[in-house]
């Protein structure tokens, strides 16, 4: 870890004053992932600023939607009831990460900037290049268990390891940024980008831009919902597969609407549209959820250690129960 | 005192306190953190620096040169000590692998530097400005293949052999011959390895983290080049070792050179990932068994070969041992192979041979009890032995495997066990699996000394150590009973190399040797005091803080005097050891359900009954064994070091990428200990049983999980991968 300053904002724009001042800055949440990276040397602000005093309300708003502030405890909007009784999925995913100590820290803006868990990524002396950019990388021919099976490229095979992203990607969820340049909004399941050629760019967000709030839309077939983590504990471990689901199911038994998301399998929330199109307006029944998740998993490609993924993936679990 | 006959009625036998459910005597130290481990040792008035270790970066060459000017230049730092420095050092007599010093890098994460600074954080930041020139030899990282090459270790006993195995098990009606593997485990003790060192001219006084306080201090001093009379080491709390801080480990001599360099005293803990790449693990086996049996179950032959690998210099894990004695047969044969290695050092983990050998060997019991077509708990029975099979005329001293069977069986509802695969309840598959528990008992000299003071207090010194098993509490009880005092009278002094040197903590030997060590110190306190009043030692009874002599009855607090009296002796063991084969026994019995859509599975209760001589504490022995069923659990179910066989190391090195068992993985916990006393194991006539509660567990599992599922892996640890192409389809 080098040496940097530490500045607390009380509000949004000035912490993106502050941010933007400094030659490296970063935001910091409730630091469990950041303040890990600095200690291995993979990140190095010269600057972080404190955002854990930006907004903290969860606003249940008339017309179904949730606004949720980027300093937001993991641990209080799982609690929140509005959001456990119309967005369990949430709720669940957000229980179903990490463990209780850590989810009390962690902010919900750093949730979903938190970066992968490659364990070569971790480590200085290995070759990644999501941290040296050409230098290679280490795990597409190691230990690779924990690594994507979409959307992945020959840079890099990392996944996003967030549960709540899952949920959130299910939801259409919207972040709500502040820059330099103003405010903006962007889907999350267009905030990560795959890996391809730069593994090392992470996102769209552009320099110093903070996340203020993320937005659920009204859904209200989002009570009948769900989070399924699959792994090898029973807690605190990172999901070998996870779906997020929400099911709008007609009176015939037909699927009215639907959404799906998986995690754990790509380098971002890998919303399941083409599963999607294929449930909606079919009899919700074994048979059609298995063959709408092969569709999904077409493209799937293994590696060496998660080649199972495939065979069996998460696909019988998106019923909810 | 030397223990050379069985033991007779001593006072331990009126169980006033040993025996006795006493909640552990240091837990409110513990839990009010107040209990000092070896890092927190703080006082204000002392500068402590802060050595921030830095490890080698491949796995196998030498090192060409360093470049520290940048750490030296880094703000905060007193010194920066690297291994090209300090030269190649003397190895002690329990390390394998180089600690530190020297060009040659043996394995990954090998200590090379030790950077001092004002805080720990300077001395990290400073550590990482480190640059390293190696020049990288190949090394051998895989032991599938490197057990082609593998050959018969040098010492030790590799092999063993009686009869005909090969006709008896071709001629056998029904075989099994099949493969088995463990993986690579951490000790992952809570605690990592820390120590701070404090020089005083030459004389160094080490706070540390180890199970055998003076195979550290010995080994430290030839490491260092000193006389061992010049170290003072103190290990009076540890987190937990597992077997993994029984021998001097590198953060004692950083600590060391560091504090000498720096002129300060030096406070160096290994970061996490250390404890995995830097320390010593549990290594892989490759384990094949061939067993052939009669059509009623009995066994006519049994084969169990196992492959590992180690460092140059390092030993097999040793397997095969268990296989030697736990069932009968009368043609036999075991044997060991070790491969080279350049990971990290291979050495002892908690039940070393036994645990990794009862993985393989308590499935291959459950496959051949089916192919019989009997129950695996008959099976059992029907091949118990009473004499150590390779040499029968060696008695076992005291051996309960039925015993435990049968009460398990019957406690934990055996009857009714269904076959593979047929059990439903919703999503999860249900089975239920059993496997035999065995370790052997060893004993070693273990000393003490027992100090009466004119208040009737008495106190125990050994630099025996508590690893969080309860050793405190078991001395305590151990001299309360032996001087006829209450347990609020004793106090006890552990971990410290000016006390007399005792058996340590490792092996499951600590409990029995140490307390035998107290024993023997009490008896020489009993006969000084007896002695000093002028009365017949002999008939002399010690009860209710008096001592007693015919019709006269002395309170303790004055038989002392002013200036108080002191015991001392060391407990010496003779052959009974090798007359009779010591063991402990046990049967572990497990329900699991596994999801029949993504195959994890989920324990959902576990028993173990355990024969292990006389429980001198059952809170504290009943701890030591749920916790070893837990670590169990891990073995089963998601505990392996991931090798990089490119790079040679461990990848998976901190605890999120090394799963042990969390809470929500553990079920209901039962744990039976059969009432029993050994007299041929010591005056205590109890055994170990920190490690036998480890022995089997995982068998079981796997066991329960074939009932469960109809899918028998044989390659632990059983994740869902391995299940999930065989899984019955969800209904
Ligand atoms: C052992 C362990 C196990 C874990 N297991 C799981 C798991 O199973 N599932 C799971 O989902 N997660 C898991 N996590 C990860 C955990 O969820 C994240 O560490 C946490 O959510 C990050 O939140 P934070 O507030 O602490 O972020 P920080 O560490 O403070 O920051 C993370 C990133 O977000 C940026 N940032 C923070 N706030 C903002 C903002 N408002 N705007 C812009 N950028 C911002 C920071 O600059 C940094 O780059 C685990 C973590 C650990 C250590
Ligand atoms: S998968 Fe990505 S993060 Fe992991 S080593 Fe490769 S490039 Fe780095």
């Amino acid at each position: 870890m080098n040496p940097f300053d530490y500045l607390q904002a009380d509000n949004a724009s000035n912490a993106v004053k502050l941010a933007s001042a400094a030659a490296a800055g970063k935001y910091l949440g409730g630091g469990t992932n950041l303040v890990d990276l600095m200690r291995e040397t993979v990140e190095r602000p010269d600057t972080l600023v404190d955002v854990t005093d930006l907004s903290r309300r969860i606003e249940a708003r008339p017309d179904g939607s949730v606004m949720i502030g980027a300093a937001v405890k993991n641990t209080a909007l799982a609690a929140d009831r509005t959001v456990r009784r119309n967005f369990p999925l949430l709720s669940r995913a957000i229980l179903a990460g990490a463990s209780g100590q850590i989810r009390n820290m962690a902010t919900v803006g750093g949730n979903i900037l938190q970066r992968t868990r490659c364990t070569y990524f971790y480590d200085e002396a290995s070759r990644c290049n999501k941290r040296d950019p050409g230098r290679g990388c280490d795990a597409i021919d190691g230990f690779n268990r924990y690594h994507a099976i979409l959307g992945a490229s020959p840079s890099c095979v990392a996944t996003h390891p967030s549960d709540m992203c899952v949920a959130l990607a299910a939801l259409d969820a919207i972040v709500h940024l502040e820059g330099p340049e103003g405010v903006r909004m962007l889907k999350l399941v267009d905030l990560h980008r795959l890996p391809g050629g730069r593994p090392d760019i992470e996102t769209e967000l552009r320099p110093h831009e903070l996340i203020t709030d993320v937005e659920l839309p009204a859904l209200s077939f989002a009570a009948r919902s769900t989070y399924r983590k699959v792994r090898d504990r029973a807690s605190y471990a990172f999901a070998l597969v996870s779906v997020a689901a929400a099911l709008d199911l007609g009176d015939d038994g037909n699927v009215k609407d639907v959404r799906v998301a998986l995690g754990g399998v790509a380098h971002k929330p890998w919303r399941a549209l083409k599963m999607e199109a294929a449930l909606r307006g079919r009899a919700a029944t074994e048979v059609n959820f298995r063959a709408a998740a092969e569709g999904e998993l077409s493209d799937a490609a293994g590696l060496r250690d998660n080649a199972f993924n495939r065979t069996r993936q998460a696909d019988d679990r998106c019923r909810p129960r | 005192m030397q223990f050379d006959t069985p033991a007779t009625t001593n006072p331990i036998d009126n169980l006033k306190v040993v025996g006795q459910p006493i909640p552990r005597i240091d837990g409110q130290l513990k839990t009010t953190g107040r209990a000092m481990y070896a890092y927190e040792w703080h006082d204000p008035k002392v500068p402590y620096a802060y050595g921030y270790p830095v490890g080698a970066a491949i796995a196998k060459g030498r090192i060409k040169s360093m470049d520290v000017s940048a750490a030296k230049k880094a703000p905060g730092v007193l010194a920066v000590v690297t291994a090209l420095e300090v030269g190649k050092l003397k190895k002690g007599k329990y390390n394998t692998a180089n600690l530190f010093g020297g060009q040659e890098i043996q394995h990954y994460h090998q200590a090379i530097a030790v950077v001092v600074a004002e805080t720990f954080e300077q001395a990290r930041a400073a550590a990482a400005l480190i640059n390293v020139d190696y020049a990288e030899d190949k090394g051998s990282f895989d032991l599938k293949v490197a057990m082609e090459t593998a050959v018969k270790p040098e010492t030790g006993e590799p092999d063993s052999a009686v009869g005909d195995f090969d006709g008896a098990f071709k001629a056998a009606p029904v075989v099994l011959d099949q493969s088995y593997t463990t993986p690579d485990q951490s000790h992952s003790m809570m605690e990592p390895h820390a120590s701070i060192a404090v020089w005083d001219g030459d004389k160094l006084t080490l706070w540390t983290s180890s199970q055998m306080i003076d195979w550290w201090r010995s080994d430290l001093a030839t490491t260092l080049d000193i006389d061992k009379e010049k170290i003072h080491l103190m290990s009076p709390f540890i987190g937990g070792g597992f077997g993994g801080k029984l021998f001097l480990r590198a953060d004692a001599l950083l600590a060391a050179f560091g504090a000498k360099a720096a002129k300060r005293p030096v406070k160096v803990a290994l970061p996490r990932p250390f404890v995995v790449n830097n320390t010593t693990h549990r290594p892989a086996t490759i384990q094949r068994i061939r067993i052939g049996a009669e059509r009623d179950g009995k066994i006519t032959a049994i084969a169990h070969e196992s492959w590992s690998g180690d460092l140059p210099g390092g030993g097999p894990e040793t397997a095969v041992m268990q296989t030697r004695l736990l069932y009968g047969g009368e043609n036999r044969m075991t044997a060991m192979r070790l491969a080279t290695l350049d990971l990290p050092e291979g050495n002892a983990m908690r039940a070393p041979g036994e645990a990794p050998g009862l993985m393989a060997l308590e499935i291959a019991i459950d496959e051949i009890a089916e192919k019989v077509g009997i129950d695996p708990i008959q099976f059992r029975i029907v091949n118990d032995t009473q004499v150590d099979p390779e040499k029968p005329e060696r008695r076992f001293s005291h051996r309960d495997l039925v015993g435990c069977l049968k009460l398990g069986a019957a406690r934990f509802g055996w009857t009714g066990r269904g076959r593979p695969g047929s059990k439903r309840e919703g999503d999860w598959l249900i089975g239920t699996g059993v496997a035999a528990a065995f370790r052997n008992n060893l004993v070693l000299p273990s000393g003490a000394r027992v100090r009466l003071d004119s208040e009737g207090v008495v106190t125990v010194e050994t630099d025996m150590t508590d690893i969080g098993t309860g050793s405190y509490t078991i001395i305590a009880q151990t001299a309360a009973e032996m001087m006829g005092v209450t347990i609020d009278k004793v106090g006890v002094h552990l971990g410290d190399s000016r006390f007399p040197v005792s058996a340590g903590s490792g092996g499951q030997f600590g409990a029995n040797s140490a307390t035998s060590g107290v024993y023997a110190a009490c008896v020489k306190l009993r006969e000084g005091i007896a002695q000093k009043l002028g009365f017949n030692s002999e008939d002399v009874v010690f009860e209710n803080g008096t001592v007693r002599f015919g019709n006269r009855s002395i309170a303790l607090a004055e038989a002392a005097g002013p200036d108080g009296l002191v015991g001392e002796d060391t407990m010496k063991w003779g052959d009974l050891t090798k007359t009779h084969q010591q063991s402990t026994f046990g049967a572990h019995f497990v329900e699991v359900g596994v999801d029949a859509a993504t195959g994890e599975t989920r324990i959902r209760r576990m028993l173990a009954v355990c024969a292990a001589g006389r429980i001198l504490n059952p809170v504290t022995a009943r701890s030591q064994v749920i916790g070893a069923m837990t670590m169990g659990a891990g073995a089963a179910l998601s505990e392996e070091l991931a090798i990089d066989t490119r790079r040679g190391f461990f990848v998976n090195h901190d605890l999120a990428g090394y799963e042990v068992p969390v809470h929500a993985d553990i079920p209901h916990q039962e744990v039976i200990f059969m009432d029993e006393t050994d007299p041929m194991s010591s005056p205590m006539k109890a055994k170990g049983v920190g490690e036998l509660g480890l022995c089997g567990v995982a068998a079981a599992i796997a066991n329960a999980i074939y009932n469960a599922t109809g899918v028998r892996v044989r390659h632990y640890p059983i994740t869902l991968d391995k299940l999930i192409g065989g899984l019955p389809d969800i209904a």
